[in-house]
């Protein structure tokens, strides 16, 4: 229990050291965190971005629609009919009907061809029927529903309207996994702004680590209050982070909500959540003192009594 | 407590600064090392304090084979040490007390035994009234003196000295030997390498003389 209590008392000791120390140097202090706050912000802003449009898009995939087009050879009377069969089942709750007319007509209107339309022979549209789908936008019950539509005989093509959703999504994927990529590389840097930052103050004490050699300190000793600087560095540098991603949010809060009322949603600015803070700040106090413990195994070897 | 035998030091440059030394010294003896400048006075003393491993030979120091102490040992080998230098190795951003403290600090001594122990190694060099000080304003015997009370803090049973009276004057350099015939007649077993002649004439302790790496005269114990 007394030795416990020593052990505790030495790193307390150690860690009040550290602060102590850092605020010795302000100046240079100040910088190392802010580089630290910086290098670390910039990951969890993006990791913040990403989980709001993951957020605002989940609420796009909802009353997907699929238009079907079907075969030219069908006419008027057997597509409307095919129309009537499909607004009975269960998971459609509308079917708009489109007729080659109509839709030569629209297109003709839309797309500024009027007049080189006039000059084919027949029309080359097909008749379209666009169905809005029952369920809430479960991706799985649209897909079978997609499946069932594809085996009618008179259907030419089934579109998923579903799709630039899912590119989307995909693209989030993508951007996701760069940022991860990314915030490991800033790790790394962080890792060596803590290590040079701690290999300068082990060159700057090196005859307190000779001296402390010659009369019987051990290397943990040594070590200690380096360790718990960096660790205390990477802590102030992630809490600088932190500070840096909720100031941003709350500076874009309003913006946000203006666009969002514009186009009638109610979507809120998310930032990072309690789970997510304490990662960050741990995540910085562990690159810190990892930083920090691989600058001094390194150096702490070379500074031997002479 | 110092038994040498045989050993050998070849620094990496090739430059031999031991050949075949053999000797041993007692528990509680006094020895003064001396010779020429190159000689390997200073070479022996970091042998024994295992700042340097012999090439060759065995060396025994207060019963620990140095070849088995590895290097997470030589911390706890060397706390039953204290070392004197010549350029007193001082610690110029703290004061005299936290100087003589840090052998009690490094090696996990309780927070209220410290002040007691280091007002006893103070006032045994006669600093008592200097805790406060830094150390650069203290004189050169002053420094001498604080730093021999932070090689006895720590109570050792062996004490080492490289030409601790190198940068003193005869006058303060006989207050230094004083002390450290105190600590010898505490029984302190004491080894000071030095070339100062007068000193060792004023000792008359046992003397052994290197002469390029070799020994050349032990004059075996004198009392």
């Amino acid at each position: 229990m007394k030795r416990l209590l020593a052990y505790f008392a030495r790193h307390a000791q150690a860690l009040i050291g550290s602060i102590g120390a850092l605020t010795r140097t302000p100046l240079a202090s100040i910088m190392t965190i802010a580089v630290i706050g910086i290098t670390l912000a910039l990951p969890a802003a993006m990791i913040v971005a990403i989980d709001n449009v993951m957020q605002l898009s989940s609420g796009w995939e909802g009353p997907g629609r699929i238009s079907l087009y079907l075969k030219r050879s069908v006419g008027d009377a057997s597509a409307q009919k095919l129309a009537d069969q499909l607004r009975r089942r269960k998971d459609v709750a509308k079917v708009d009907y489109i007729s080659r007319e109509q839709a030569f007509a629209e297109f003709k209107k839309q797309s500024g061809f009027g007049e080189a339309l006039e000059t084919l022979e027949r029309n080359p549209l097909p008749t379209v029927l666009v169905i809005h789908p029952a369920s809430t936008g479960e991706t799985q019950t649209l897909e079978a529903l997609e499946h069932d539509l594809k085996k009618i005989d008179d259907v030419e093509l089934v579109q998923l309207d579903l799709d630039w959703v899912r590119r989307l999504h995909a693209w989030l994927g993508v951007i996701e996994r760069a940022v991860v990529i990314g915030a490991g590389l800033l790790a790394l840097a962080v890792l060596l702004i803590v290590g040079n930052t701690i290999r300068l103050a082990v060159l700057s004490r090196r005859d307190e680590i000779e001296v402390s050699k010659l009369v019987g300190a051990t290397d943990s000793f040594i070590r200690r209050p380096f360790l718990y600087s960096g660790l205390v560095q990477g802590f102030l540098g992630a809490l600088l982070a932190w500070l840096l991603v909720q100031t941003s949010l709350w500076l874009l809060a309003g913006p946000v909500q203006e666009l969002a009322n514009l186009y009638g949603s109610g979507f809120n600015l998310g930032g990072l959540d309690s789970g997510g803070s304490v990662s960050l700040l741990s995540a910085g106090a562990l690159l810190g003192w990892l930083g920090a413990r691989m600058a001094v195994g390194r150096h702490l070897r070379a500074i031997e009594p002479q | 407590m110092i038994e040498f035998n045989q050993v050998f030091k070849r620094y990496p440059s090739g430059y031999d600064a031991l050949k075949n030394v053999s000797f041993s010294v007692e528990t509680g003896e006094m020895i003064f090392l001396t010779g020429h400048s190159g000689a390997g006075k200073s070479t022996l003393l970091k042998l024994i304090a295992l700042m340097e491993r012999p090439s060759r030979g065995q060396a025994v120091v207060n019963q620990k084979n140095l070849a088995r102490v590895y290097r997470w040992q030589i911390p706890y080998f060397r706390r039953a040490l204290g070392i004197v230098f010549q350029d007193y190795k001082l610690l110029h951003d703290r004061t005299v007390f936290d100087n003589v403290a840090l052998p009690l600090v490094v090696t996990g001594v309780p927070h209220r035994d410290i002040g007691k122990r280091v007002r006893a190694a103070l006032d045994k060099v006669g600093l008592l009234d200097k805790e406060r000080a830094s150390p650069v304003t203290l004189s050169g015997g002053e420094q001498q003196r604080v730093s021999i009370a932070r090689a006895v803090v720590g109570k050792p049973t062996l004490l080492l000295a490289d030409e601790p009276t190198g940068n003193l004057d005869a006058e303060l350099s006989e207050e230094i030997l004083d002390l450290f015939l105190d600590f010898h007649h505490h029984g302190v077993t004491v080894v000071i390498a030095t070339h100062d002649t007068h000193l060792i004439s004023r000792a008359r302790k046992r003397v052994l003389q290197l002469d390029h790496g070799e020994l050349a005269r032990d004059t075996g114990a004198r009392t």
